[in-house]
């Protein structure tokens, strides 16, 4: 690990963080009486680079992976396909490799404050434990750090002996982002971090993310389902959709041109000061069934530019101007510059 | 301590840098179970038989099992034997004592021996999961496939009666209780975030499971000691009463009242001595035994599983106010005048709803707009008396519908307007559809509720409404029972319900808030279409403004209990004229805006029960004045049709125009 | 709902096979020789060596428990040496009598508790409501066998309104009023317990239910308080109630233990306290096989009445 480390200042352009064809599978177990338990694939073949000091967004609506990638990321879920390197060094190609092994280089934000703190230890306990088992610090180190931490994330010293349930949702989501930071990592993956505030809390909880990435060159993925969020706070972005990844970009170029339907599906969806309500599209159309992948593109249901090829075969993410990619076969024209409202 | 279903309104969603956690009052165990005054009086009793039995050894008494054939039988109050004696002349209060002690050894063993071998067995079980959770709770539902008792006997029999055989049969007979009840909890914590960010800490399976874990089971476990301990105290007696467990000289009560049986028709103070001792052991054991239950499980202290009544508490003043007490003119679907509702928890007063007044027109969609724990959804619920009370009580205020005041009205009408002329759509379509009924059944019950119908004639009628939310192959559909459908589909048949009874007001809350956005688009679409269609007045409660610029006619901003600012839409989107409304708008990322630090507002909203004089909003606010601070501040009007509660409500107006300062 | 059950009564196979394991298994851990308990003074080791081959006790145990199995299946169940009949006979003539005390004491704990539970519920914090709180504080606390005595004392004693003991009367009995007289005392004193259980968690599901946002939906919609509580409520609770009915069913069949002692029932629990002191094994196997065999019963039948109430076990 250290000797990688002292690489990395030579060749900071390469990523700090790719992943090559990951995938995860659930289910699948063996039953008693015979016969195997179906199988969901959660995540297919999920292929990105993430470059140091970037903040990477992943959008997407509920079931499309995005959170089983996350913990992919960080060591909580082992992959079932694929691999992820981080800082160069391979990780979790079809191994166990835990979150210690992931521990000092990537770390984890939950999206619910409240519970991603033990009720039963005070703040202090909770900011020391990844000091103790991740760098194995002495108690002076430890006391300095936890001070440390509590700046960094603008909380007062005397709130270390509290308990979690003393605290507001934000407040807790600032020490759920100091125990993140406590052992130093270069990477944060931040879960929907905070999509269960209030919207006056979630400017300062975002605010506090900038700040923090600049000040330590830090390396962001923030995952959400607000596009609005993740166009205020990430450079680039990748739209999840059944377990895919199908358009990535940079923000501005993805939200002011989607390539791929879904995506401008998503943005005509997201309600905007100043705008009417319109049926965005037949109600019919749900995700599909998990258990039974379509055999082609799975938006291929709602899609209104569908056509017969779409689906035959799931289509592969392919490059589509500078810095962006899309999976689709027919994609929305390149100089389709006004999002429909 | 969350009154049930009320929004929060004890702890308004609090931040800022400074803010010190609020404190809460840490009342010691002792305090919390003597809340109980059973549990209070069994402490004493039991507290008594304890001390008594632990003494045993140096009290004055006779030797328990000195015979004396020629003192057999004597009656109670006998000098020298003050219980008496038993069929071989033995002190009957000696025996008591000492047969006290014995059994509460016992029972107090076998609960700890239970206790730890199922308590580790559902702790691993539940943690592990897979493989060896089912080899682990398949062996324990083998021992449970014996009825309790028959297992008891069974290892007795093998192991021959005695008294340790005895313990060890009632403490193999409890594990999979505490198996069970630890691997539930277990399950439920083992995927908790907190579990998984000790993970990421690199805190290996062992010390999670004993330093994350395990403290928040023990709670569960000295629950499940304490309401077993008395089951195992009689179900060890009741092997001794067999003959099965304590052999003689030794007796312990329930071979005392065993032998006692013999003579019962001569001599049945023998059998009610012991068996009265028995009883209240196990009595004062079961009242502390709840009160440790009530003490350490939250969601039973202070009134939580207090039975909402039918209609919220309605306590008003004799004498309102004329603006509150004459009924409106004008066209209206609704207006609300004055209205105020309380939680009341004790001495504690939390005024979710203070003041509010507002008026629908017939045909208009008003947009309620507030941060969790402004009142907004507790305005909602009052509406119709659907507060939760206990705790919630309506204080002030009037509904006017019709030139009637609602919460006048006798229960028969008002239960008659709900869901008739006005009805309601909740948040989670999962949670507030009956689990166990098909939503056709639901529907058909919706209809019947209000006008005579036979069953197939309300079906019919439920399908074609499913139809006309747009649910496709709906005659299929009706049939599904709710966890059956998507989000989506569950809120279509929840608009559906509301619509059962042509009304001509929908009060809606948070509809689209569990849903994805894409889902959001198309609910708020046939929402939109349905209302204009039918010439629907709507109450849509929401904390997102870009939902309400969509949907509302009119929008009401409420914060800490009232409606801070009110009017049309569009102009309050545009030029907000109370500070709250402006900065919480600044602080809504707008999609197109581009990466970019976003407005925050510094510190954080007052708790509903302790609220500052004046204007709650003025410890938040960069304009606030010492005027802010004292009396209270009326809605001012500002333009036509729009009022704020500020005293600079003009000059915020006029500035948010001017757009200085963005 | 056939696919169910018929899946569920497979289910039962594994479990019953587990039973017998576990029945025969123990029973042949019993310390001492049985053979030398069934000669008693007449064992001479020339008398314990052919009892015992007799017996089959000189085989390896796998190929014993093989043996008994195949016994078993064929309604075989060995000979009880202190009654000198069959086992099968003996246990199957005592354990109607326990079912007519269980059964009759399931039905009132059910009736009982239910009723008691929804109207504490209901009426909570109420007078009603104390009232049955209060029974059941005291319901649990007693000990059963000391309740079946003081009834015995009030009301076959004092009031001589009922028999103390025994089944039928000796002389001119056996009919069914008959029977009804003597159980009465029986079932009172074994539902007790049990009613009190029922009642309390009653009182606490249904409380728990009412609280749901569904119920709030049903209001909302207009419904009378007389369905929300009876139907929406009660059915929703009835998901938590049955399977302590199940629960129940289990405490009663073996509570008759004491109970059967205490007023002389012929019961299958006062035969088994009676095998066990004089150590006849085969009696005290089979006697265990059949109770918990018919629990096995009572637990399926439980699971089908669940999935009758809610649809959503069957997936």
């Amino acid at each position: 690990m250290t000797g990688e480390r002292g690489m990395t200042g030579a060749a900071e352009t390469r990523p700090i963080l790719e992943t090559s064809g990951l995938g995860k599978t659930f289910g699948g177990a063996r039953r008693l009486l015979g016969g195997r338990a179906p199988t969901v694939q959660a995540v297919r073949d999920v292929t990105l680079s993430v470059a140091p000091g970037e903040t990477l967004g992943i959008v997407g609506e509920s079931g499309c992976g995005k959170s089983t990638l996350a913990r992919m990321l960080v060591g909580l879920v082992p992959p079932s396909q694929g691999r992820i390197t981080l800082e160069g060094k391979t990780l979790g190609e079809a191994t166990k490799a835990g979150p210690r092994a992931f521990g000092r280089t990537i770390q984890y934000v939950f999206q619910d404050p409240a519970s991603a703190l033990n009720p039963r230890k005070t703040i202090r306990r909770i900011l020391e434990a990844p000091l103790v088992h991740l760098l194995e610090a002495d108690a002076p180190a430890r006391e300095r750090r936890v001070a440390e931490l509590m700046d960094l994330v603008s909380l007062r010293p005397e709130f270390l002996e509290r308990y979690p349930h003393e605290f507001s949702g934000g407040q807790a989501q600032r020490i759920g982002i100091a125990r993140a930071l406590a052992a130093e990592p270069r990477i944060l993956v931040l879960d929907e971090p905070v999509s269960a505030l209030d919207v006056s809390i979630q400017a300062q909880v975002l605010n506090l993310l900038s700040d923090l990435r600049a000040r330590l060159g830090l390396t962001y993925l923030f995952i959400s389902h607000d596009l609005a969020v993740v166009e205020a706070i990430a450079e680039r972005v990748a739209v999840m959709y059944f377990g895919r990844v199908v358009e990535t970009g940079p923000v501005e170029d993805v939200f002011r041109a989607p390539r791929h339907p879904y995506t401008r599906l998503l943005l005509s969806s997201a309600p905007t000061i100043g705008a009417r309500a319109a049926a965005a599209d037949a109600p019919q159309a749900e995700l599909p069934d998990p258990t039974r992948p379509p055999p082609g593109c799975a938006f291929a249901g709602r899609c209104p530019n569908v056509r017969d090829d779409c689906r035959t075969s799931p289509p592969p993410l392919v490059p589509m101007g500078p810095g962006r990619a899309a999976a689709c076969i027919h994609p929305l024209p390149a100089d389709d510059a006004d999002v429909p409202a | 301590m969350k009154p049930a279903a009320a929004p929060a309104p004890v702890e308004a969603p609090v931040d800022a840098l400074d803010a010190p956690p609020r404190k809460r009052e840490r009342r010691s165990f002792l305090r919390l179970l003597l809340r109980n005054r059973l549990a209070g009086v069994g402490l004493v009793v039991l507290s008594a038989i304890v001390a008594v039995a632990i003494l045993a050894p140096i009290l004055p008494l006779a030797d328990p099992n000195a015979t004396a054939p020629a003192n057999r039988l004597l009656p109670p109050l006998t000098p020298g034997h003050l219980l008496g004696t038993d069929e071989l002349g033995r002190d009957l209060l000696s025996r008591l004592v000492w047969g006290t002690r014995l059994s509460l050894s016992m029972g107090v063993a076998a609960t700890l021996v239970a206790a730890l071998v199922g308590s580790t067995i559902g702790l691993v079980a539940g943690y592990a999961g897979g493989r060896l959770d089912n080899a682990l709770m398949r062996s324990i539902d083998m021992l449970m496939a014996f009825p309790y008792i028959l297992l008891a006997l069974a290892i007795v029999a093998v192991l021959g009666p005695g008294l340790l055989n005895a313990l060890y049969a009632v403490a193999v007979v409890n594990i999979p209780f505490f198996a069970r009840n630890i691997r539930g909890v277990t399950v439920g914590l083992a995927h908790k975030d907190f579990v998984e960010s000790a993970r990421l800490a690199g805190m290996g399976h062992g010390r999670i499971l004993v330093s994350e874990i395990l403290p928040n089971v023990m709670p569960v476990i000295v629950i499940t000691m304490s309401t077993t301990v008395g089951w195992m105290i009689l179900e060890t007696a009741g092997l001794s009463f067999l003959g099965l467990g304590s052999q003689p000289p030794q007796a312990d009560l329930g071979s005392i009242l065993g032998e006692g049986r013999k003579v019962m028709l001569t001599a049945p103070h023998v059998t009610t001595i012991a068996g009265v001792t028995i009883f209240l052991v196990v009595m004062s054991i079961n009242l502390v035994g709840d009160g440790v239950r009530d003490a350490l499980d939250p969601r039973l202290s202070a009134g939580a599983l207090a039975r909402p009544s039918a209609v919220t508490r309605i306590a008003r003043p004799k004498s309102e106010g004329a603006d509150a007490a004459a009924a409106p003119t004008g066209d209206h679907a609704l207006a609300v005048r004055r209205l105020s509702t309380r939680f009341e928890i004790g001495a504690r007063v939390l005024r979710a709803v203070e003041d509010v007044s507002f008026t629908i027109r017939r045909g208009e969609c008003l947009g309620l707009v507030g941060e969790s724990g402004s009142g907004k959804s507790v305005t909602a619920l009052s509406l119709l008396g659907l507060v939760p009370s206990p705790p919630g009580v309506i204080r002030s205020g009037r509904v006017w519908r019709a030139g009637e005041d609602v919460l006048s009205l006798p229960r028969e009408k008002l239960r008659a307007l709900r869901g008739g002329r006005v009805s309601y759509i909740f948040q989670d379509p999962l949670g507030t559809l009956h689990p166990l009924f098909s939503v056709g059944d639901q529907l058909v019950e919706a209809i019947r509720a209000h006008r005579p119908a036979s069953h197939a004639e309300a079906w019919t009628q439920a399908v074609a409404l499913l139809e006309r939310v747009r649910i496709p192959a709906a005659a299929d559909r009706a049939e599904a029972l709710p966890h059956e459908l998507s989000g989506g589909m569950r809120q279509r048949v929840a608009i559906a319900m509301a619509l059962a009874n042509e009304p001509d007001l929908i009060i809606a809350d948070e509809p689209t808030t569990a849903l994805d956005v894409t889902v959001q688009a198309q609910i708020l679409a046939l929402l939109d279409e349905l209302r204009r269609e039918h010439g629907l007045a709507l109450l849509f409660i929401t904390h997102d403004f870009g939902v309400v610029s969509q949907l509302c006619d009119r929008v009401a901003v409420m914060y800490a209990g009232r409606i801070v600012e009110e009017g049309p839409t569009a102009e309050v989107l545009a030029a907000p004229a109370h500070p709250y409304t402006r900065r919480l708008i600044a602080c809504v990322p707008i999609l197109g805006s581009g990466r970019r630090a976003l407005d925050a507002i510094p510190g954080l909203p007052p708790a509903v029960d302790a609220l500052p004089d004046g204007c709650a909003f003025a410890p938040r606010c960069p304009r606030a004045t010492g005027a802010c601070r004292e009396g209270e501040i009326p809605p001012i009007s500002v333009a036509d049709g729009r009022a704020a509660r500020c005293l600079y409500a003009g000059e915020v107006m006029r500035e948010a125009r001017e757009g200085s300062a963005a | 709902m056939h696919l169910y059950i018929a899946k569920r009564v497979a289910a039962l196979v594994p479990i019953l096979f587990g039973l017998t394991l576990i029945v025969f298994f123990i029973m042949a851990l019993i310390p001492g020789d049985p053979a030398l308990a069934i000669l008693g003074a007449y064992a001479t080791p020339d008398n314990v060596a052919r009892l015992n081959a007799q017996l089959g006790l000189d085989q390896p145990l796998p190929v014993q428990y093989v043996t008994w199995l195949t016994n078993l299946l064929q309604g075989d169940l060995g000979r009880s040496y202190s009654l000198n009949r069959p086992v099968l006979d003996e246990v199957l003539e005592r354990f109607s009598a326990t079912a007519i005390l269980a059964g009759a004491a399931l039905v009132l704990c059910t009736i009982f508790g239910l009723l008691a539970g929804i109207v504490s519920a209901v009426r909570q914090y109420g007078l009603a409501d104390k009232a049955v709180t209060l029974a059941v504080l005291v319901g649990i606390s007693m000990p059963s066998f000391w309740l079946g005595l003081l009834l015995i004392l009030l009301f076959a004693v004092e009031l001589r309104w009922l028999p103390a003991s025994g089944m039928y009367a000796i002389y001119g009995g056996g009919d069914l009023p008959d029977l009804l007289r003597h159980l009465i005392l029986p079932a009172v004193t074994l539902a007790a317990v049990a009613t009190g259980v029922v009642a309390r968690l009653t009182r606490s599901a249904m409380l728990e239910v009412l609280r749901q946002d569904y119920i709030r939906t049903a209001r909302a919609k207009g419904l009378p308080e007389r369905r929300v509580i009876y139907v929406h409520a009660f059915k929703a609770a009835l998901v938590s109630i049955i399977p302590v009915i199940g629960i129940q069913a289990g405490f009663v069949l073996g509570g008759a233990v004491y109970i059967e002692t205490v007023f002389q029932w012929p019961g299958i629990g006062r035969m088994l306290v009676q095998a066990i002191s004089t150590r006849d094994i085969l009696l005290v196997q089979g006697g265990v096989l059949v109770v918990a065999a018919s629990y096995v019963l009572i637990n399926l039948l439980v699971d089908v009445l669940q999935s009758l109430v809610d649809p959503r076990v069957k997936t």
